[in-house]
Protein backbone atom coordinates (compact mmCIF):
# COMPACT_ATOMS: atom_id res chain seq x y z
CA UNK A 1 0.00 0.00 0.00
CA UNK A 2 1.19 3.51 -0.81
CA UNK A 3 0.51 6.65 1.13
CA UNK A 4 0.22 9.58 -1.25
CA UNK A 5 0.60 13.04 0.21
CA UNK A 6 -0.26 15.77 -2.29
CA UNK A 7 0.36 19.29 -1.03
CA UNK A 8 -1.81 21.08 -3.57
CA UNK A 9 -5.05 20.43 -5.45
CA UNK A 10 -3.14 20.10 -8.74
CA UNK A 11 -0.89 17.47 -7.17
CA UNK A 12 -3.92 15.64 -5.80
CA UNK A 13 -5.56 15.51 -9.25
CA UNK A 14 -2.30 14.35 -10.81
CA UNK A 15 -1.96 11.61 -8.22
CA UNK A 16 -5.55 10.46 -8.75
CA UNK A 17 -5.02 10.41 -12.54
CA UNK A 18 -1.87 8.38 -12.19
CA UNK A 19 -3.26 6.01 -9.55
CA UNK A 20 -7.04 5.85 -10.06
CA UNK A 21 -7.27 2.97 -7.57
CA UNK A 22 -5.94 5.22 -4.79
CA UNK A 23 -8.60 5.78 -2.14
CA UNK A 24 -8.99 9.43 -1.12
CA UNK A 25 -8.94 9.97 2.64
CA UNK A 26 -10.04 13.23 4.24
CA UNK A 27 -11.10 12.93 7.90
CA UNK A 28 -10.62 9.18 7.76
CA UNK A 29 -13.62 8.46 9.98
CA UNK A 30 -15.10 6.05 7.42
CA UNK A 31 -12.04 4.72 5.64
CA UNK A 32 -10.08 3.92 8.80
CA UNK A 33 -12.88 1.70 10.11
CA UNK A 34 -12.57 -0.40 6.97
CA UNK A 35 -8.79 -0.51 7.27
CA UNK A 36 -8.85 -1.35 10.97
CA UNK A 37 -11.25 -4.23 10.35
CA UNK A 38 -9.42 -5.54 7.31
CA UNK A 39 -12.44 -4.92 5.10
CA UNK A 40 -10.54 -2.97 2.52
CA UNK A 41 -6.99 -2.80 1.24
CA UNK A 42 -6.77 -0.03 -1.34
CA UNK A 43 -3.62 0.05 -3.45
CA UNK A 44 -2.92 3.47 -1.99
CA UNK A 45 -4.33 6.07 0.35
CA UNK A 46 -4.54 9.54 -1.13
CA UNK A 47 -4.39 11.83 1.89
CA UNK A 48 -6.12 15.12 1.08
CA UNK A 49 -5.47 16.69 4.51
CA UNK A 50 -2.64 18.85 3.26
CA UNK A 51 -4.59 20.43 0.43
CA UNK A 52 -5.40 23.62 2.30
CA UNK A 53 -7.98 25.00 -0.13
CA UNK A 54 -10.29 22.05 0.52
CA UNK A 55 -10.81 23.26 4.07
CA UNK A 56 -12.11 26.72 3.20
CA UNK A 57 -15.49 28.01 2.05
CA UNK A 58 -16.56 31.20 0.34
CA UNK A 59 -19.62 33.20 -0.67
CA UNK A 60 -19.59 33.38 -4.46
CA UNK A 61 -20.75 36.16 -6.76
CA UNK A 62 -23.95 34.35 -7.71
CA UNK A 63 -24.94 34.33 -4.04
CA UNK A 64 -24.24 30.65 -3.50
CA UNK A 65 -21.85 29.23 -0.96
CA UNK A 66 -18.95 27.12 -2.18
CA UNK A 67 -17.85 24.80 0.61
CA UNK A 68 -14.60 22.88 0.31
CA UNK A 69 -14.92 19.11 0.50
CA UNK A 70 -12.60 19.03 3.51
CA UNK A 71 -14.49 21.40 5.81
CA UNK A 72 -15.23 19.27 8.87
CA UNK A 73 -18.76 19.00 10.24
CA UNK A 74 -17.78 20.89 13.40
CA UNK A 75 -16.87 23.96 11.35
CA UNK A 76 -19.91 23.59 9.14
CA UNK A 77 -22.06 23.85 12.27
CA UNK A 78 -20.30 26.87 13.80
CA UNK A 79 -19.43 28.81 10.65
CA UNK A 80 -22.31 28.00 8.31
CA UNK A 81 -25.12 26.90 10.62
CA UNK A 82 -27.00 30.18 10.07
CA UNK A 83 -26.90 29.92 6.27
CA UNK A 84 -27.19 26.16 5.84
CA UNK A 85 -29.40 25.22 8.80
CA UNK A 86 -30.68 21.91 7.40
CA UNK A 87 -27.21 20.66 6.67
CA UNK A 88 -25.96 21.92 10.04
CA UNK A 89 -28.75 20.02 11.80
CA UNK A 90 -27.76 16.87 9.98
CA UNK A 91 -24.10 17.54 10.83
CA UNK A 92 -25.00 17.73 14.51
CA UNK A 93 -26.27 14.15 14.32
CA UNK A 94 -23.07 12.81 12.76
CA UNK A 95 -21.07 10.57 15.08
CA UNK A 96 -19.70 12.28 18.17
CA UNK A 97 -17.86 15.57 18.67
CA UNK A 98 -14.61 13.71 17.96
CA UNK A 99 -15.99 12.43 14.66
CA UNK A 100 -17.45 15.83 13.76
CA UNK A 101 -14.00 17.36 14.22
CA UNK A 102 -12.72 15.13 11.42
CA UNK A 103 -15.59 13.98 9.23
CA UNK A 104 -16.54 16.00 6.15
CA UNK A 105 -19.33 16.35 3.61
CA UNK A 106 -16.73 15.49 0.96
CA UNK A 107 -16.06 12.18 2.66
CA UNK A 108 -19.77 11.50 3.02
CA UNK A 109 -20.24 12.16 -0.70
CA UNK A 110 -17.23 10.03 -1.62
CA UNK A 111 -18.57 7.09 0.36
CA UNK A 112 -22.07 7.66 -1.11
CA UNK A 113 -23.69 5.49 1.53
CA UNK A 114 -27.48 5.67 1.37
CA UNK A 115 -27.33 6.37 5.12
CA UNK A 116 -24.93 9.33 4.93
CA UNK A 117 -26.41 12.13 7.05
CA UNK A 118 -25.45 15.00 4.77
CA UNK A 119 -27.23 13.66 1.69
CA UNK A 120 -30.90 14.48 2.49
CA UNK A 121 -30.24 18.19 3.21
CA UNK A 122 -27.98 18.44 0.14
CA UNK A 123 -30.87 17.08 -1.94
CA UNK A 124 -33.49 19.28 -0.30
CA UNK A 125 -31.31 22.35 -0.75
CA UNK A 126 -30.43 21.72 -4.43
CA UNK A 127 -26.72 21.35 -3.77
CA UNK A 128 -24.37 20.91 -6.69
CA UNK A 129 -21.21 18.86 -6.32
CA UNK A 130 -18.04 20.21 -7.91
CA UNK A 131 -15.73 17.40 -9.02
CA UNK A 132 -12.58 17.61 -11.05
CA UNK A 133 -10.12 15.47 -12.95
CA UNK A 134 -6.74 16.40 -14.36
CA UNK A 135 -7.78 15.24 -17.84
CA UNK A 136 -11.27 16.71 -18.20
CA UNK A 137 -11.39 19.58 -15.73
CA UNK A 138 -14.38 20.52 -13.61
CA UNK A 139 -17.83 18.90 -13.69
CA UNK A 140 -20.76 20.30 -11.75
CA UNK A 141 -23.09 17.48 -10.70
CA UNK A 142 -26.46 18.28 -9.08
CA UNK A 143 -26.86 16.24 -5.90
CA UNK A 144 -29.96 14.57 -7.35
CA UNK A 145 -27.78 13.07 -10.11
CA UNK A 146 -24.78 12.26 -7.95
CA UNK A 147 -25.98 9.12 -6.20
CA UNK A 148 -26.17 6.13 -8.55
CA UNK A 149 -26.44 3.09 -6.31
CA UNK A 150 -25.49 1.67 -2.93
CA UNK A 151 -22.12 3.33 -2.26
CA UNK A 152 -21.86 4.22 -5.94
CA UNK A 153 -21.73 7.79 -7.20
CA UNK A 154 -21.26 9.68 -10.46
CA UNK A 155 -17.64 10.30 -9.53
CA UNK A 156 -15.24 8.89 -12.17
CA UNK A 157 -12.14 6.93 -11.16
CA UNK A 158 -9.81 9.83 -11.94
CA UNK A 159 -11.98 12.49 -10.29
CA UNK A 160 -11.91 14.02 -6.84
CA UNK A 161 -14.63 15.94 -5.01
CA UNK A 162 -13.53 19.53 -4.62
CA UNK A 163 -16.52 21.33 -3.10
CA UNK A 164 -20.26 21.53 -2.92
CA UNK A 165 -22.30 24.57 -3.90
CA UNK A 166 -25.50 25.52 -2.14
CA UNK A 167 -27.60 28.64 -1.79
CA UNK A 168 -27.99 30.04 1.70
CA UNK A 169 -31.39 29.03 3.07
CA UNK A 170 -34.20 31.24 1.78
CA UNK A 171 -36.65 29.67 4.23
CA UNK A 172 -36.79 27.24 7.15
CA UNK A 173 -34.99 23.89 6.79
CA UNK A 174 -35.25 20.79 8.93
CA UNK A 175 -33.59 17.40 9.19
CA UNK A 176 -34.87 14.44 11.15
CA UNK A 177 -33.28 11.08 11.78
CA UNK A 178 -34.33 7.85 13.43
CA UNK A 179 -31.56 6.11 15.35
CA UNK A 180 -31.02 4.01 18.41
CA UNK A 181 -28.58 6.14 20.39
CA UNK A 182 -28.06 9.88 20.83
CA UNK A 183 -24.59 9.75 19.32
CA UNK A 184 -22.63 7.57 16.97
CA UNK A 185 -25.75 6.36 15.34
CA UNK A 186 -26.11 5.43 11.72
CA UNK A 187 -29.52 6.47 10.46
CA UNK A 188 -32.24 3.84 10.38
CA UNK A 189 -33.76 6.39 8.06
CA UNK A 190 -33.78 10.17 7.76
CA UNK A 191 -35.60 13.00 6.05
CA UNK A 192 -34.90 16.63 5.18
CA UNK A 193 -37.07 19.50 4.00
CA UNK A 194 -36.13 22.94 2.74
CA UNK A 195 -38.72 25.63 2.14
CA UNK A 196 -38.01 27.83 -0.85
CA UNK A 197 -40.65 30.55 -0.35
CA UNK A 198 -39.48 32.68 -3.28
CA UNK A 199 -40.27 29.83 -5.67
CA UNK A 200 -43.19 28.56 -3.60
CA UNK A 201 -41.51 25.17 -3.57
CA UNK A 202 -40.43 22.65 -0.94
CA UNK A 203 -37.29 20.53 -1.44
CA UNK A 204 -37.01 17.07 0.12
CA UNK A 205 -34.39 14.43 0.76
CA UNK A 206 -34.77 10.84 1.92
CA UNK A 207 -31.92 9.01 3.63
CA UNK A 208 -31.33 5.33 4.30
CA UNK A 209 -34.66 4.22 2.86
CA UNK A 210 -33.68 3.43 -0.74
CA UNK A 211 -30.54 2.19 -2.55
CA UNK A 212 -29.49 5.83 -2.81
CA UNK A 213 -30.38 9.04 -1.06
CA UNK A 214 -33.22 10.47 -3.12
CA UNK A 215 -35.80 13.22 -3.35
CA UNK A 216 -39.49 12.57 -2.84
CA UNK A 217 -40.31 14.00 -6.24
CA UNK A 218 -44.06 13.34 -6.27
CA UNK A 219 -44.37 14.80 -2.78
CA UNK A 220 -42.53 17.94 -3.91
CA UNK A 221 -44.77 18.30 -6.97
CA UNK A 222 -47.86 17.82 -4.85
CA UNK A 223 -46.82 20.61 -2.48
CA UNK A 224 -45.90 22.91 -5.35
CA UNK A 225 -49.46 22.51 -6.63
CA UNK A 226 -51.47 22.31 -3.41
CA UNK A 227 -49.71 24.29 -0.69
CA UNK A 228 -51.33 27.63 0.16
CA UNK A 229 -48.37 29.77 1.24
CA UNK A 230 -50.59 32.36 2.93
CA UNK A 231 -52.52 30.01 5.20
CA UNK A 232 -51.95 27.59 8.05
CA UNK A 233 -50.95 24.10 6.95
CA UNK A 234 -53.99 22.16 5.74
CA UNK A 235 -54.05 18.81 7.61
CA UNK A 236 -55.20 17.01 4.45
CA UNK A 237 -52.24 18.43 2.51
CA UNK A 238 -49.88 17.49 5.30
CA UNK A 239 -51.23 13.93 5.40
CA UNK A 240 -50.96 13.48 1.65
CA UNK A 241 -47.41 14.87 1.70
CA UNK A 242 -46.46 12.22 4.27
CA UNK A 243 -48.04 9.47 2.17
CA UNK A 244 -46.25 10.56 -0.98
CA UNK A 245 -42.93 10.83 0.85
CA UNK A 246 -43.36 7.31 2.23
CA UNK A 247 -44.22 6.05 -1.26
CA UNK A 248 -41.02 7.60 -2.61
CA UNK A 249 -38.97 5.35 -0.32
CA UNK A 250 -37.98 1.85 -1.39
CA UNK A 251 -36.37 0.51 1.73
CA UNK A 252 -34.97 -2.90 2.58
CA UNK A 253 -35.21 -5.02 5.72
CA UNK A 254 -31.87 -5.10 7.49
CA UNK A 255 -30.35 -5.28 10.96
CA UNK A 256 -31.34 -1.69 11.71
CA UNK A 257 -34.98 -1.82 10.75
CA UNK A 258 -37.62 -3.38 8.57
CA UNK A 259 -38.70 -1.95 5.26
CA UNK A 260 -42.20 -1.45 6.63
CA UNK A 261 -40.93 0.47 9.63
CA UNK A 262 -38.69 2.66 7.50
CA UNK A 263 -41.48 3.50 5.08
CA UNK A 264 -43.76 4.38 7.97
CA UNK A 265 -41.07 6.49 9.65
CA UNK A 266 -40.34 8.43 6.45
CA UNK A 267 -44.02 9.45 6.33
CA UNK A 268 -43.94 10.54 9.98
CA UNK A 269 -40.70 12.49 9.59
CA UNK A 270 -41.96 14.12 6.41
CA UNK A 271 -45.06 15.39 8.24
CA UNK A 272 -43.05 16.49 11.27
CA UNK A 273 -40.29 18.32 9.43
CA UNK A 274 -42.78 20.09 7.17
CA UNK A 275 -44.83 21.11 10.21
CA UNK A 276 -41.77 22.50 12.00
CA UNK A 277 -40.65 24.36 8.90
CA UNK A 278 -44.13 25.67 8.21
CA UNK A 279 -44.57 26.90 11.78
CA UNK A 280 -41.28 28.80 11.51
CA UNK A 281 -42.26 30.21 8.14
CA UNK A 282 -45.68 31.36 9.35
CA UNK A 283 -44.21 32.86 12.52
CA UNK A 284 -41.81 34.84 10.34
CA UNK A 285 -44.63 35.95 8.05
CA UNK A 286 -46.92 37.00 10.90
CA UNK A 287 -44.01 38.67 12.66
CA UNK A 288 -43.28 40.75 9.58
CA UNK A 289 -46.93 41.72 9.27
CA UNK A 290 -47.15 42.73 12.95
CA UNK A 291 -43.87 44.65 12.69
CA UNK B 1 7.08 4.76 5.96
CA UNK B 2 8.49 7.15 8.49
CA UNK B 3 6.16 9.45 10.44
CA UNK B 4 7.33 12.37 12.56
CA UNK B 5 5.14 14.46 14.81
CA UNK B 6 5.06 16.22 18.16
CA UNK B 7 3.54 14.39 21.11
CA UNK B 8 2.99 16.25 24.36
CA UNK B 9 5.58 18.79 23.28
CA UNK B 10 8.22 16.23 22.28
CA UNK B 11 9.37 15.39 18.76
CA UNK B 12 8.75 11.76 17.95
CA UNK B 13 9.62 9.70 14.91
CA UNK B 14 8.25 6.27 14.10
CA UNK B 15 9.83 4.09 11.44
CA UNK B 16 8.41 1.23 9.38
CA UNK B 17 4.89 2.45 9.90
CA UNK B 18 2.40 0.54 7.74
CA UNK B 19 0.50 2.95 5.47
CA UNK B 20 -2.88 1.83 6.79
CA UNK B 21 -1.86 2.02 10.42
CA UNK B 22 -3.78 4.23 12.82
CA UNK B 23 -2.37 7.03 14.91
CA UNK B 24 -3.60 5.09 17.94
CA UNK B 25 -1.42 2.12 17.10
CA UNK B 26 1.60 4.36 16.57
CA UNK B 27 1.06 6.11 19.90
CA UNK B 28 0.57 2.93 21.89
CA UNK B 29 2.90 0.46 20.22
CA UNK B 30 5.66 2.60 18.76
CA UNK B 31 5.85 5.73 20.90
CA UNK B 32 5.05 3.89 24.13
CA UNK B 33 2.11 6.00 25.25
CA UNK B 34 -0.60 3.55 26.34
CA UNK B 35 -2.88 6.22 27.83
CA UNK B 36 -5.21 6.36 24.84
CA UNK B 37 -7.04 3.04 24.94
CA UNK B 38 -7.77 0.71 22.08
CA UNK B 39 -11.28 -0.67 22.33
CA UNK B 40 -13.58 -0.51 19.35
CA UNK B 41 -11.32 0.68 16.50
CA UNK B 42 -14.33 2.23 14.81
CA UNK B 43 -14.85 5.52 16.60
CA UNK B 44 -17.80 4.23 18.62
CA UNK B 45 -16.37 4.37 22.12
CA UNK B 46 -14.15 7.45 22.36
CA UNK B 47 -11.60 5.70 24.58
CA UNK B 48 -8.75 6.60 22.20
CA UNK B 49 -9.53 10.34 22.19
CA UNK B 50 -6.44 12.56 21.81
CA UNK B 51 -5.93 16.12 20.70
CA UNK B 52 -4.79 16.52 17.09
CA UNK B 53 -3.69 20.10 16.42
CA UNK B 54 -5.88 21.16 19.33
CA UNK B 55 -9.07 19.29 18.39
CA UNK B 56 -10.14 16.05 20.09
CA UNK B 57 -10.29 13.16 17.66
CA UNK B 58 -10.52 9.38 17.80
CA UNK B 59 -6.91 8.32 17.29
CA UNK B 60 -8.11 5.01 15.87
CA UNK B 61 -9.63 6.88 12.91
CA UNK B 62 -6.61 8.99 12.02
CA UNK B 63 -4.22 7.37 9.58
CA UNK B 64 -0.71 7.54 11.00
CA UNK B 65 0.51 9.30 7.87
CA UNK B 66 -2.04 12.05 8.42
CA UNK B 67 -0.30 12.92 11.69
CA UNK B 68 2.93 13.82 9.90
CA UNK B 69 4.15 17.17 11.23
CA UNK B 70 1.09 17.58 13.46
CA UNK B 71 0.77 18.26 17.18
CA UNK B 72 -0.65 15.47 19.33
CA UNK B 73 -1.57 15.77 22.98
CA UNK B 74 -2.56 12.64 24.86
CA UNK B 75 -3.90 12.10 28.38
CA UNK B 76 -0.27 11.68 29.46
CA UNK B 77 0.30 15.28 28.48
CA UNK B 78 -2.40 16.81 30.66
CA UNK B 79 -0.78 16.50 34.08
CA UNK B 80 2.13 18.76 34.90
CA UNK B 81 4.75 16.49 36.42
CA UNK B 82 3.17 15.02 39.54
CA UNK B 83 0.37 17.58 39.56
CA UNK B 84 -2.75 16.10 38.06
CA UNK B 85 -5.03 18.13 35.87
CA UNK B 86 -8.10 19.32 37.83
CA UNK B 87 -10.20 16.95 35.76
CA UNK B 88 -8.06 13.97 36.67
CA UNK B 89 -8.33 14.90 40.35
CA UNK B 90 -12.08 15.35 40.10
CA UNK B 91 -12.49 11.96 38.40
CA UNK B 92 -10.68 10.31 41.31
CA UNK B 93 -12.58 12.22 43.99
CA UNK B 94 -16.01 11.68 42.48
CA UNK B 95 -15.57 7.97 41.86
CA UNK B 96 -15.84 8.59 38.13
CA UNK B 97 -13.15 5.96 37.62
CA UNK B 98 -14.04 2.34 38.01
CA UNK B 99 -12.33 -0.07 35.65
CA UNK B 100 -10.61 2.98 34.20
CA UNK B 101 -10.57 1.89 30.60
CA UNK B 102 -12.73 4.75 29.29
CA UNK B 103 -11.18 7.32 31.62
CA UNK B 104 -8.33 8.69 29.45
CA UNK B 105 -10.67 9.33 26.54
CA UNK B 106 -13.30 10.90 28.75
CA UNK B 107 -10.73 13.14 30.41
CA UNK B 108 -9.29 14.41 27.12
CA UNK B 109 -12.76 15.02 25.74
CA UNK B 110 -13.95 16.76 28.93
CA UNK B 111 -10.72 18.75 29.04
CA UNK B 112 -11.52 20.19 25.64
CA UNK B 113 -15.07 21.00 26.74
CA UNK B 114 -13.91 22.98 29.78
CA UNK B 115 -11.31 24.82 27.69
CA UNK B 116 -14.04 25.96 25.30
CA UNK B 117 -16.94 26.28 27.76
CA UNK B 118 -15.65 27.13 31.24
CA UNK B 119 -18.97 26.48 33.00
CA UNK B 120 -20.81 23.92 30.89
CA UNK B 121 -24.43 23.03 31.57
CA UNK B 122 -25.35 19.40 32.14
CA UNK B 123 -26.76 19.26 28.63
CA UNK B 124 -23.47 20.57 27.23
CA UNK B 125 -21.52 18.00 29.25
CA UNK B 126 -23.76 15.21 28.02
CA UNK B 127 -23.48 16.31 24.43
CA UNK B 128 -19.70 16.69 24.62
CA UNK B 129 -19.29 13.22 26.12
CA UNK B 130 -21.91 11.53 23.93
CA UNK B 131 -19.25 9.66 21.96
CA UNK B 132 -17.48 8.25 25.02
CA UNK B 133 -18.79 4.95 26.32
CA UNK B 134 -18.42 3.85 29.94
CA UNK B 135 -19.71 0.45 31.01
CA UNK B 136 -19.20 0.88 34.77
CA UNK B 137 -20.21 4.20 36.22
CA UNK B 138 -23.57 4.95 34.70
CA UNK B 139 -22.16 8.37 33.75
CA UNK B 140 -23.59 10.27 36.73
CA UNK B 141 -20.26 10.35 38.56
CA UNK B 142 -18.49 11.32 35.38
CA UNK B 143 -20.81 14.27 34.85
CA UNK B 144 -20.36 15.19 38.52
CA UNK B 145 -16.58 15.13 38.06
CA UNK B 146 -16.72 17.39 35.01
CA UNK B 147 -18.98 19.81 36.89
CA UNK B 148 -16.59 19.85 39.87
CA UNK B 149 -13.50 20.35 37.74
CA UNK B 150 -15.15 23.16 35.81
CA UNK B 151 -16.22 24.91 39.02
CA UNK B 152 -12.73 24.62 40.52
CA UNK B 153 -11.03 25.77 37.37
CA UNK B 154 -13.32 28.79 37.08
CA UNK B 155 -12.80 29.65 40.76
CA UNK B 156 -9.03 29.44 40.35
CA UNK B 157 -8.99 31.83 37.39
Amino acid sequence: MDFLRPQTWAEALAAKAETPEAAPIQGGTDMMVELNFDLRRPAALLDLNRVAELTSWSAEEDGRLRVGAGVPYARLITELGDRLPGLAQAARTVGSPQIRNRGTVGGNLGAASPAGDSHPPLLAGDAVIEVESAARGVRMIPAAGFYLGVKRSALAADELIRAFWMSPASGPQYFSKVGTRNAMVIAVCSFAVALHPGERRVGTGIGSAAPTPRRAAAAEEFLAAELDWDAPLDPAVLRRFGELAAEAASPIDDVRGTAGYRRHAIGVMARRTLTWAWNDFRAGQLGRRAG
Amino acid sequence: MRVSFTVNGREETADDVWEGESLLYVLRERVGLPGAKNACEQGECGSCTVYLDGAPVCACLVAAGQAEGRRIRTVEGLAEGDRLDPLQEAFVECGAVQCGFCTPGLIVQAHDLIERVPRPSDAEIREALAGNLCRCTGYEKIIEAVRLAAARKSAAE
